[in-house]
């Protein structure tokens, strides 16, 4: 564990000591019971810790506690997507193969550094096997719907997730061994971006971004939310290789990408009629509600660094 | 039929609850029971022959314990394999369903499994239901259960998802999220006519499914 790393983590801690001592006085202070706003923050400030937990935890076994992480953050996503979409009888083996082979292949890839597979096979071998052996199975009703519904699925539960793993492998010079700290700058940046989206919605929302799909949006949230994750981000460029500026910089643009990944989440929820994507964080719904902004800013986070700093 | 499970199945049915956890992430809804400690019958929907595993599942381990599931000796009773399953590793209460052919009477086999102070998981429907219909027609046995027991508690579970994750004929599991909807116990009213209360208590279950446009496609 080297001291920026213990900075981080005490940094964290006291982070979300003083959410729960705010949340903890508010409650106090409030008529009972708890109106389920403030119920539910307190949900979420202790899914927080519990998660923050999970992350150090994994921090701790390096590379491969990471990859395993999400690995299983992956399962679950691609769990939660799946039970939403239109399965056929079918379409089990394809299905299968999603959980069995797809998820562990791709983090397998990643973990011994192959990056020229890792990038391709998804989107190149699985994209054209997985039509190819649903279509065996002979069932053309909704063909084109099925085989999409599963294409988008692998890619935004375990392609696009998967890149926040791969970040460990980059090999950026004077960085050596410091490839985890990159990751916890990506979590750090757009997951604070969502709380301080939701802060500054809650305070100041009036105007809704896009109604008809989420009702929590809001310009004046997502605003304030960006700029002061952004400004955070900023601060936080220690943990990586770059300037103040470009940290900013690449936190904007990740908190953004976020944004817009929250926002097709949104859309995919709003179309299969539910709320959350499951119960598994508590005050947070499923994993992919916690994890759908990771899922558009880390694939392009991973490709700008990789592009510009190796 | 003892009252009491033996260590292997108390073994086997905490590791089957955590294989069902890991795979389908099942929860229990309360909606209008909670677990008290009384004697329950629970009857459920039948698609899947996970469908039993998910119920003991979400129940607290002290009632998993004492909980057997109704299975048809037909199928779980032939063949030593399934005999094996049925028999020692898990708690069932087998009735032969044949008519024909039976030599011991359902309903004696179920009283004495109550009679022991073991809870029920029950299937209505008599088999699983391969059909478009969300729900078959109830056979009688539940009404006999409920007339020759009136203290034990008739609790409706819906089942939802596990059709998808281990349909008929499955080996394997597809991984999707499952839950089971507990919903408010049905009680024979004084007098109530067989097929009344037979729709009754179907109407209960039906109740607890999600809507058609809701979030289970």
């Amino acid at each position: 564990m080297s001291d920026d790393t213990t900075r981080l983590f005490l940094g964290l801690v006291g982070v979300l000591l003083t959410a729960s001592v705010i949340a903890g006085g508010l409650s106090w202070r409030s008529p009972k019971p708890l109106p389920s706003t403030l119920d539910n923050l307190n949900a979420r400030i202790k899914a927080w810790w519990i998660m923050v937990a999970g992350i150090s935890f994994a921090f701790l076994f390096g590379a491969g506690g990471v990859i395993l992480l999400f690995a299983f953050v992956s399962f679950a996503a691609l769990r939660e997507y799946v039970t939403l979409t239109n399965t056929r009888h079918a379409d089990r083996w394809t299905l299968l193969g999603m959980f069995l082979i797809i998820n562990p292949v791709q983090y397998y890839l990643i973990w011994i550094d192959w990056y020229g597979l890792y990038s391709i096979f998804i989107p190149v071998y699985c994209f054209l096997a997985m039509p190819a052996l649903t279509a065996m199975r002979g069932d053309t009703s909704r063909f084109l719907e099925r085989v999409s519904e599963q294409q988008w699925g692998i890619m935004l539960s375990v392609y696009c997730i998967s890149h926040v793993p791969a970040l460990v492998t980059l090999p950026i010079p004077g960085i050596e061994g410091r490839g985890l700290l990159l990751i916890a700058f990506l979590i750090a940046t757009v997951q604070g971006s969502d709380v301080l989206q939701y802060v500054f919605g809650k305070l100041f929302g009036r105007h809704k971004v896009a109604p008809s799909i989420s009702p929590s949006k809001t310009w004046e949230g997502l605003i304030g939310g960006i700029a002061s994750a952004s400004l955070m981000g900023a601060g936080l460029y220690w943990l990586t290789p770059f300037s103040p500026l470009e940290a900013g910089m690449l936190a904007a643009l990740s908190c953004v990408m976020g944004f817009f990944g929250g926002l097709v989440a949104s859309a995919i929820k709003r179309d299969g009629g539910v709320k959350d994507w499951g119960h598994m964080i508590e005050g947070h719904g499923g994993m992919l509600d916690r994890a759908d902004s990771l899922v558009f800013a880390a694939p392009v986070f991973f490709h700008i660094v990789r592009y510009a700093w190796t | 039929m003892r009252g009491r499970a033996s260590v292997l199945q108390i073994v086997s049915g905490s590791l089957l609850a955590v294989l069902a956890r890991a795979v389908t992430g099942v929860r229990p809804i309360w909606a209008g029971s909670a677990p008290n400690g009384r004697q329950r019958i629970y009857f459920a929907n039948h698609a899947s022959h996970g469908d039993f595993i998910l119920v003991s599942t979400c129940l607290t381990p002290a009632e998993r314990s004492r909980t057997a599931a109704v299975a048809g000796a037909d199928y779980w009773g032939s063949g030593r394999v399934r005999q094996f399953i049925s028999r020692r590793l898990l708690r069932t209460v087998l009735v032969e369903r044949n008519w024909v052919e039976r030599t011991v009477d359902p309903m004696q086999v179920m009283l004495d499994a109550l009679d022991a102070g073991q809870s029920l998981i029950f299937f209505p429907e008599g088999t699983r239901n391969m059909t478009e219909e969300a729900l078959l027609r109830f056979r009688s046995g539940l009404y006999n259960l409920a007339a020759a027991r009136p203290d034990v508690e008739l609790v409706p579970c819906w089942i939802e998802n596990m059709s998808r994750v281990l349909p008929k004929g499955a080996l394997l599991p597809i991984p999707l999220l499952c839950r089971v909807v507990f919903g408010e116990p049905v009680a024979l009213n004084e007098g109530e006519d067989r097929k009344i209360f037979l729709d009754r208590a179907r109407q209960a279950l039906l109740a607890l499914a999600p809507q058609k446009d809701g979030n289970s496609r």
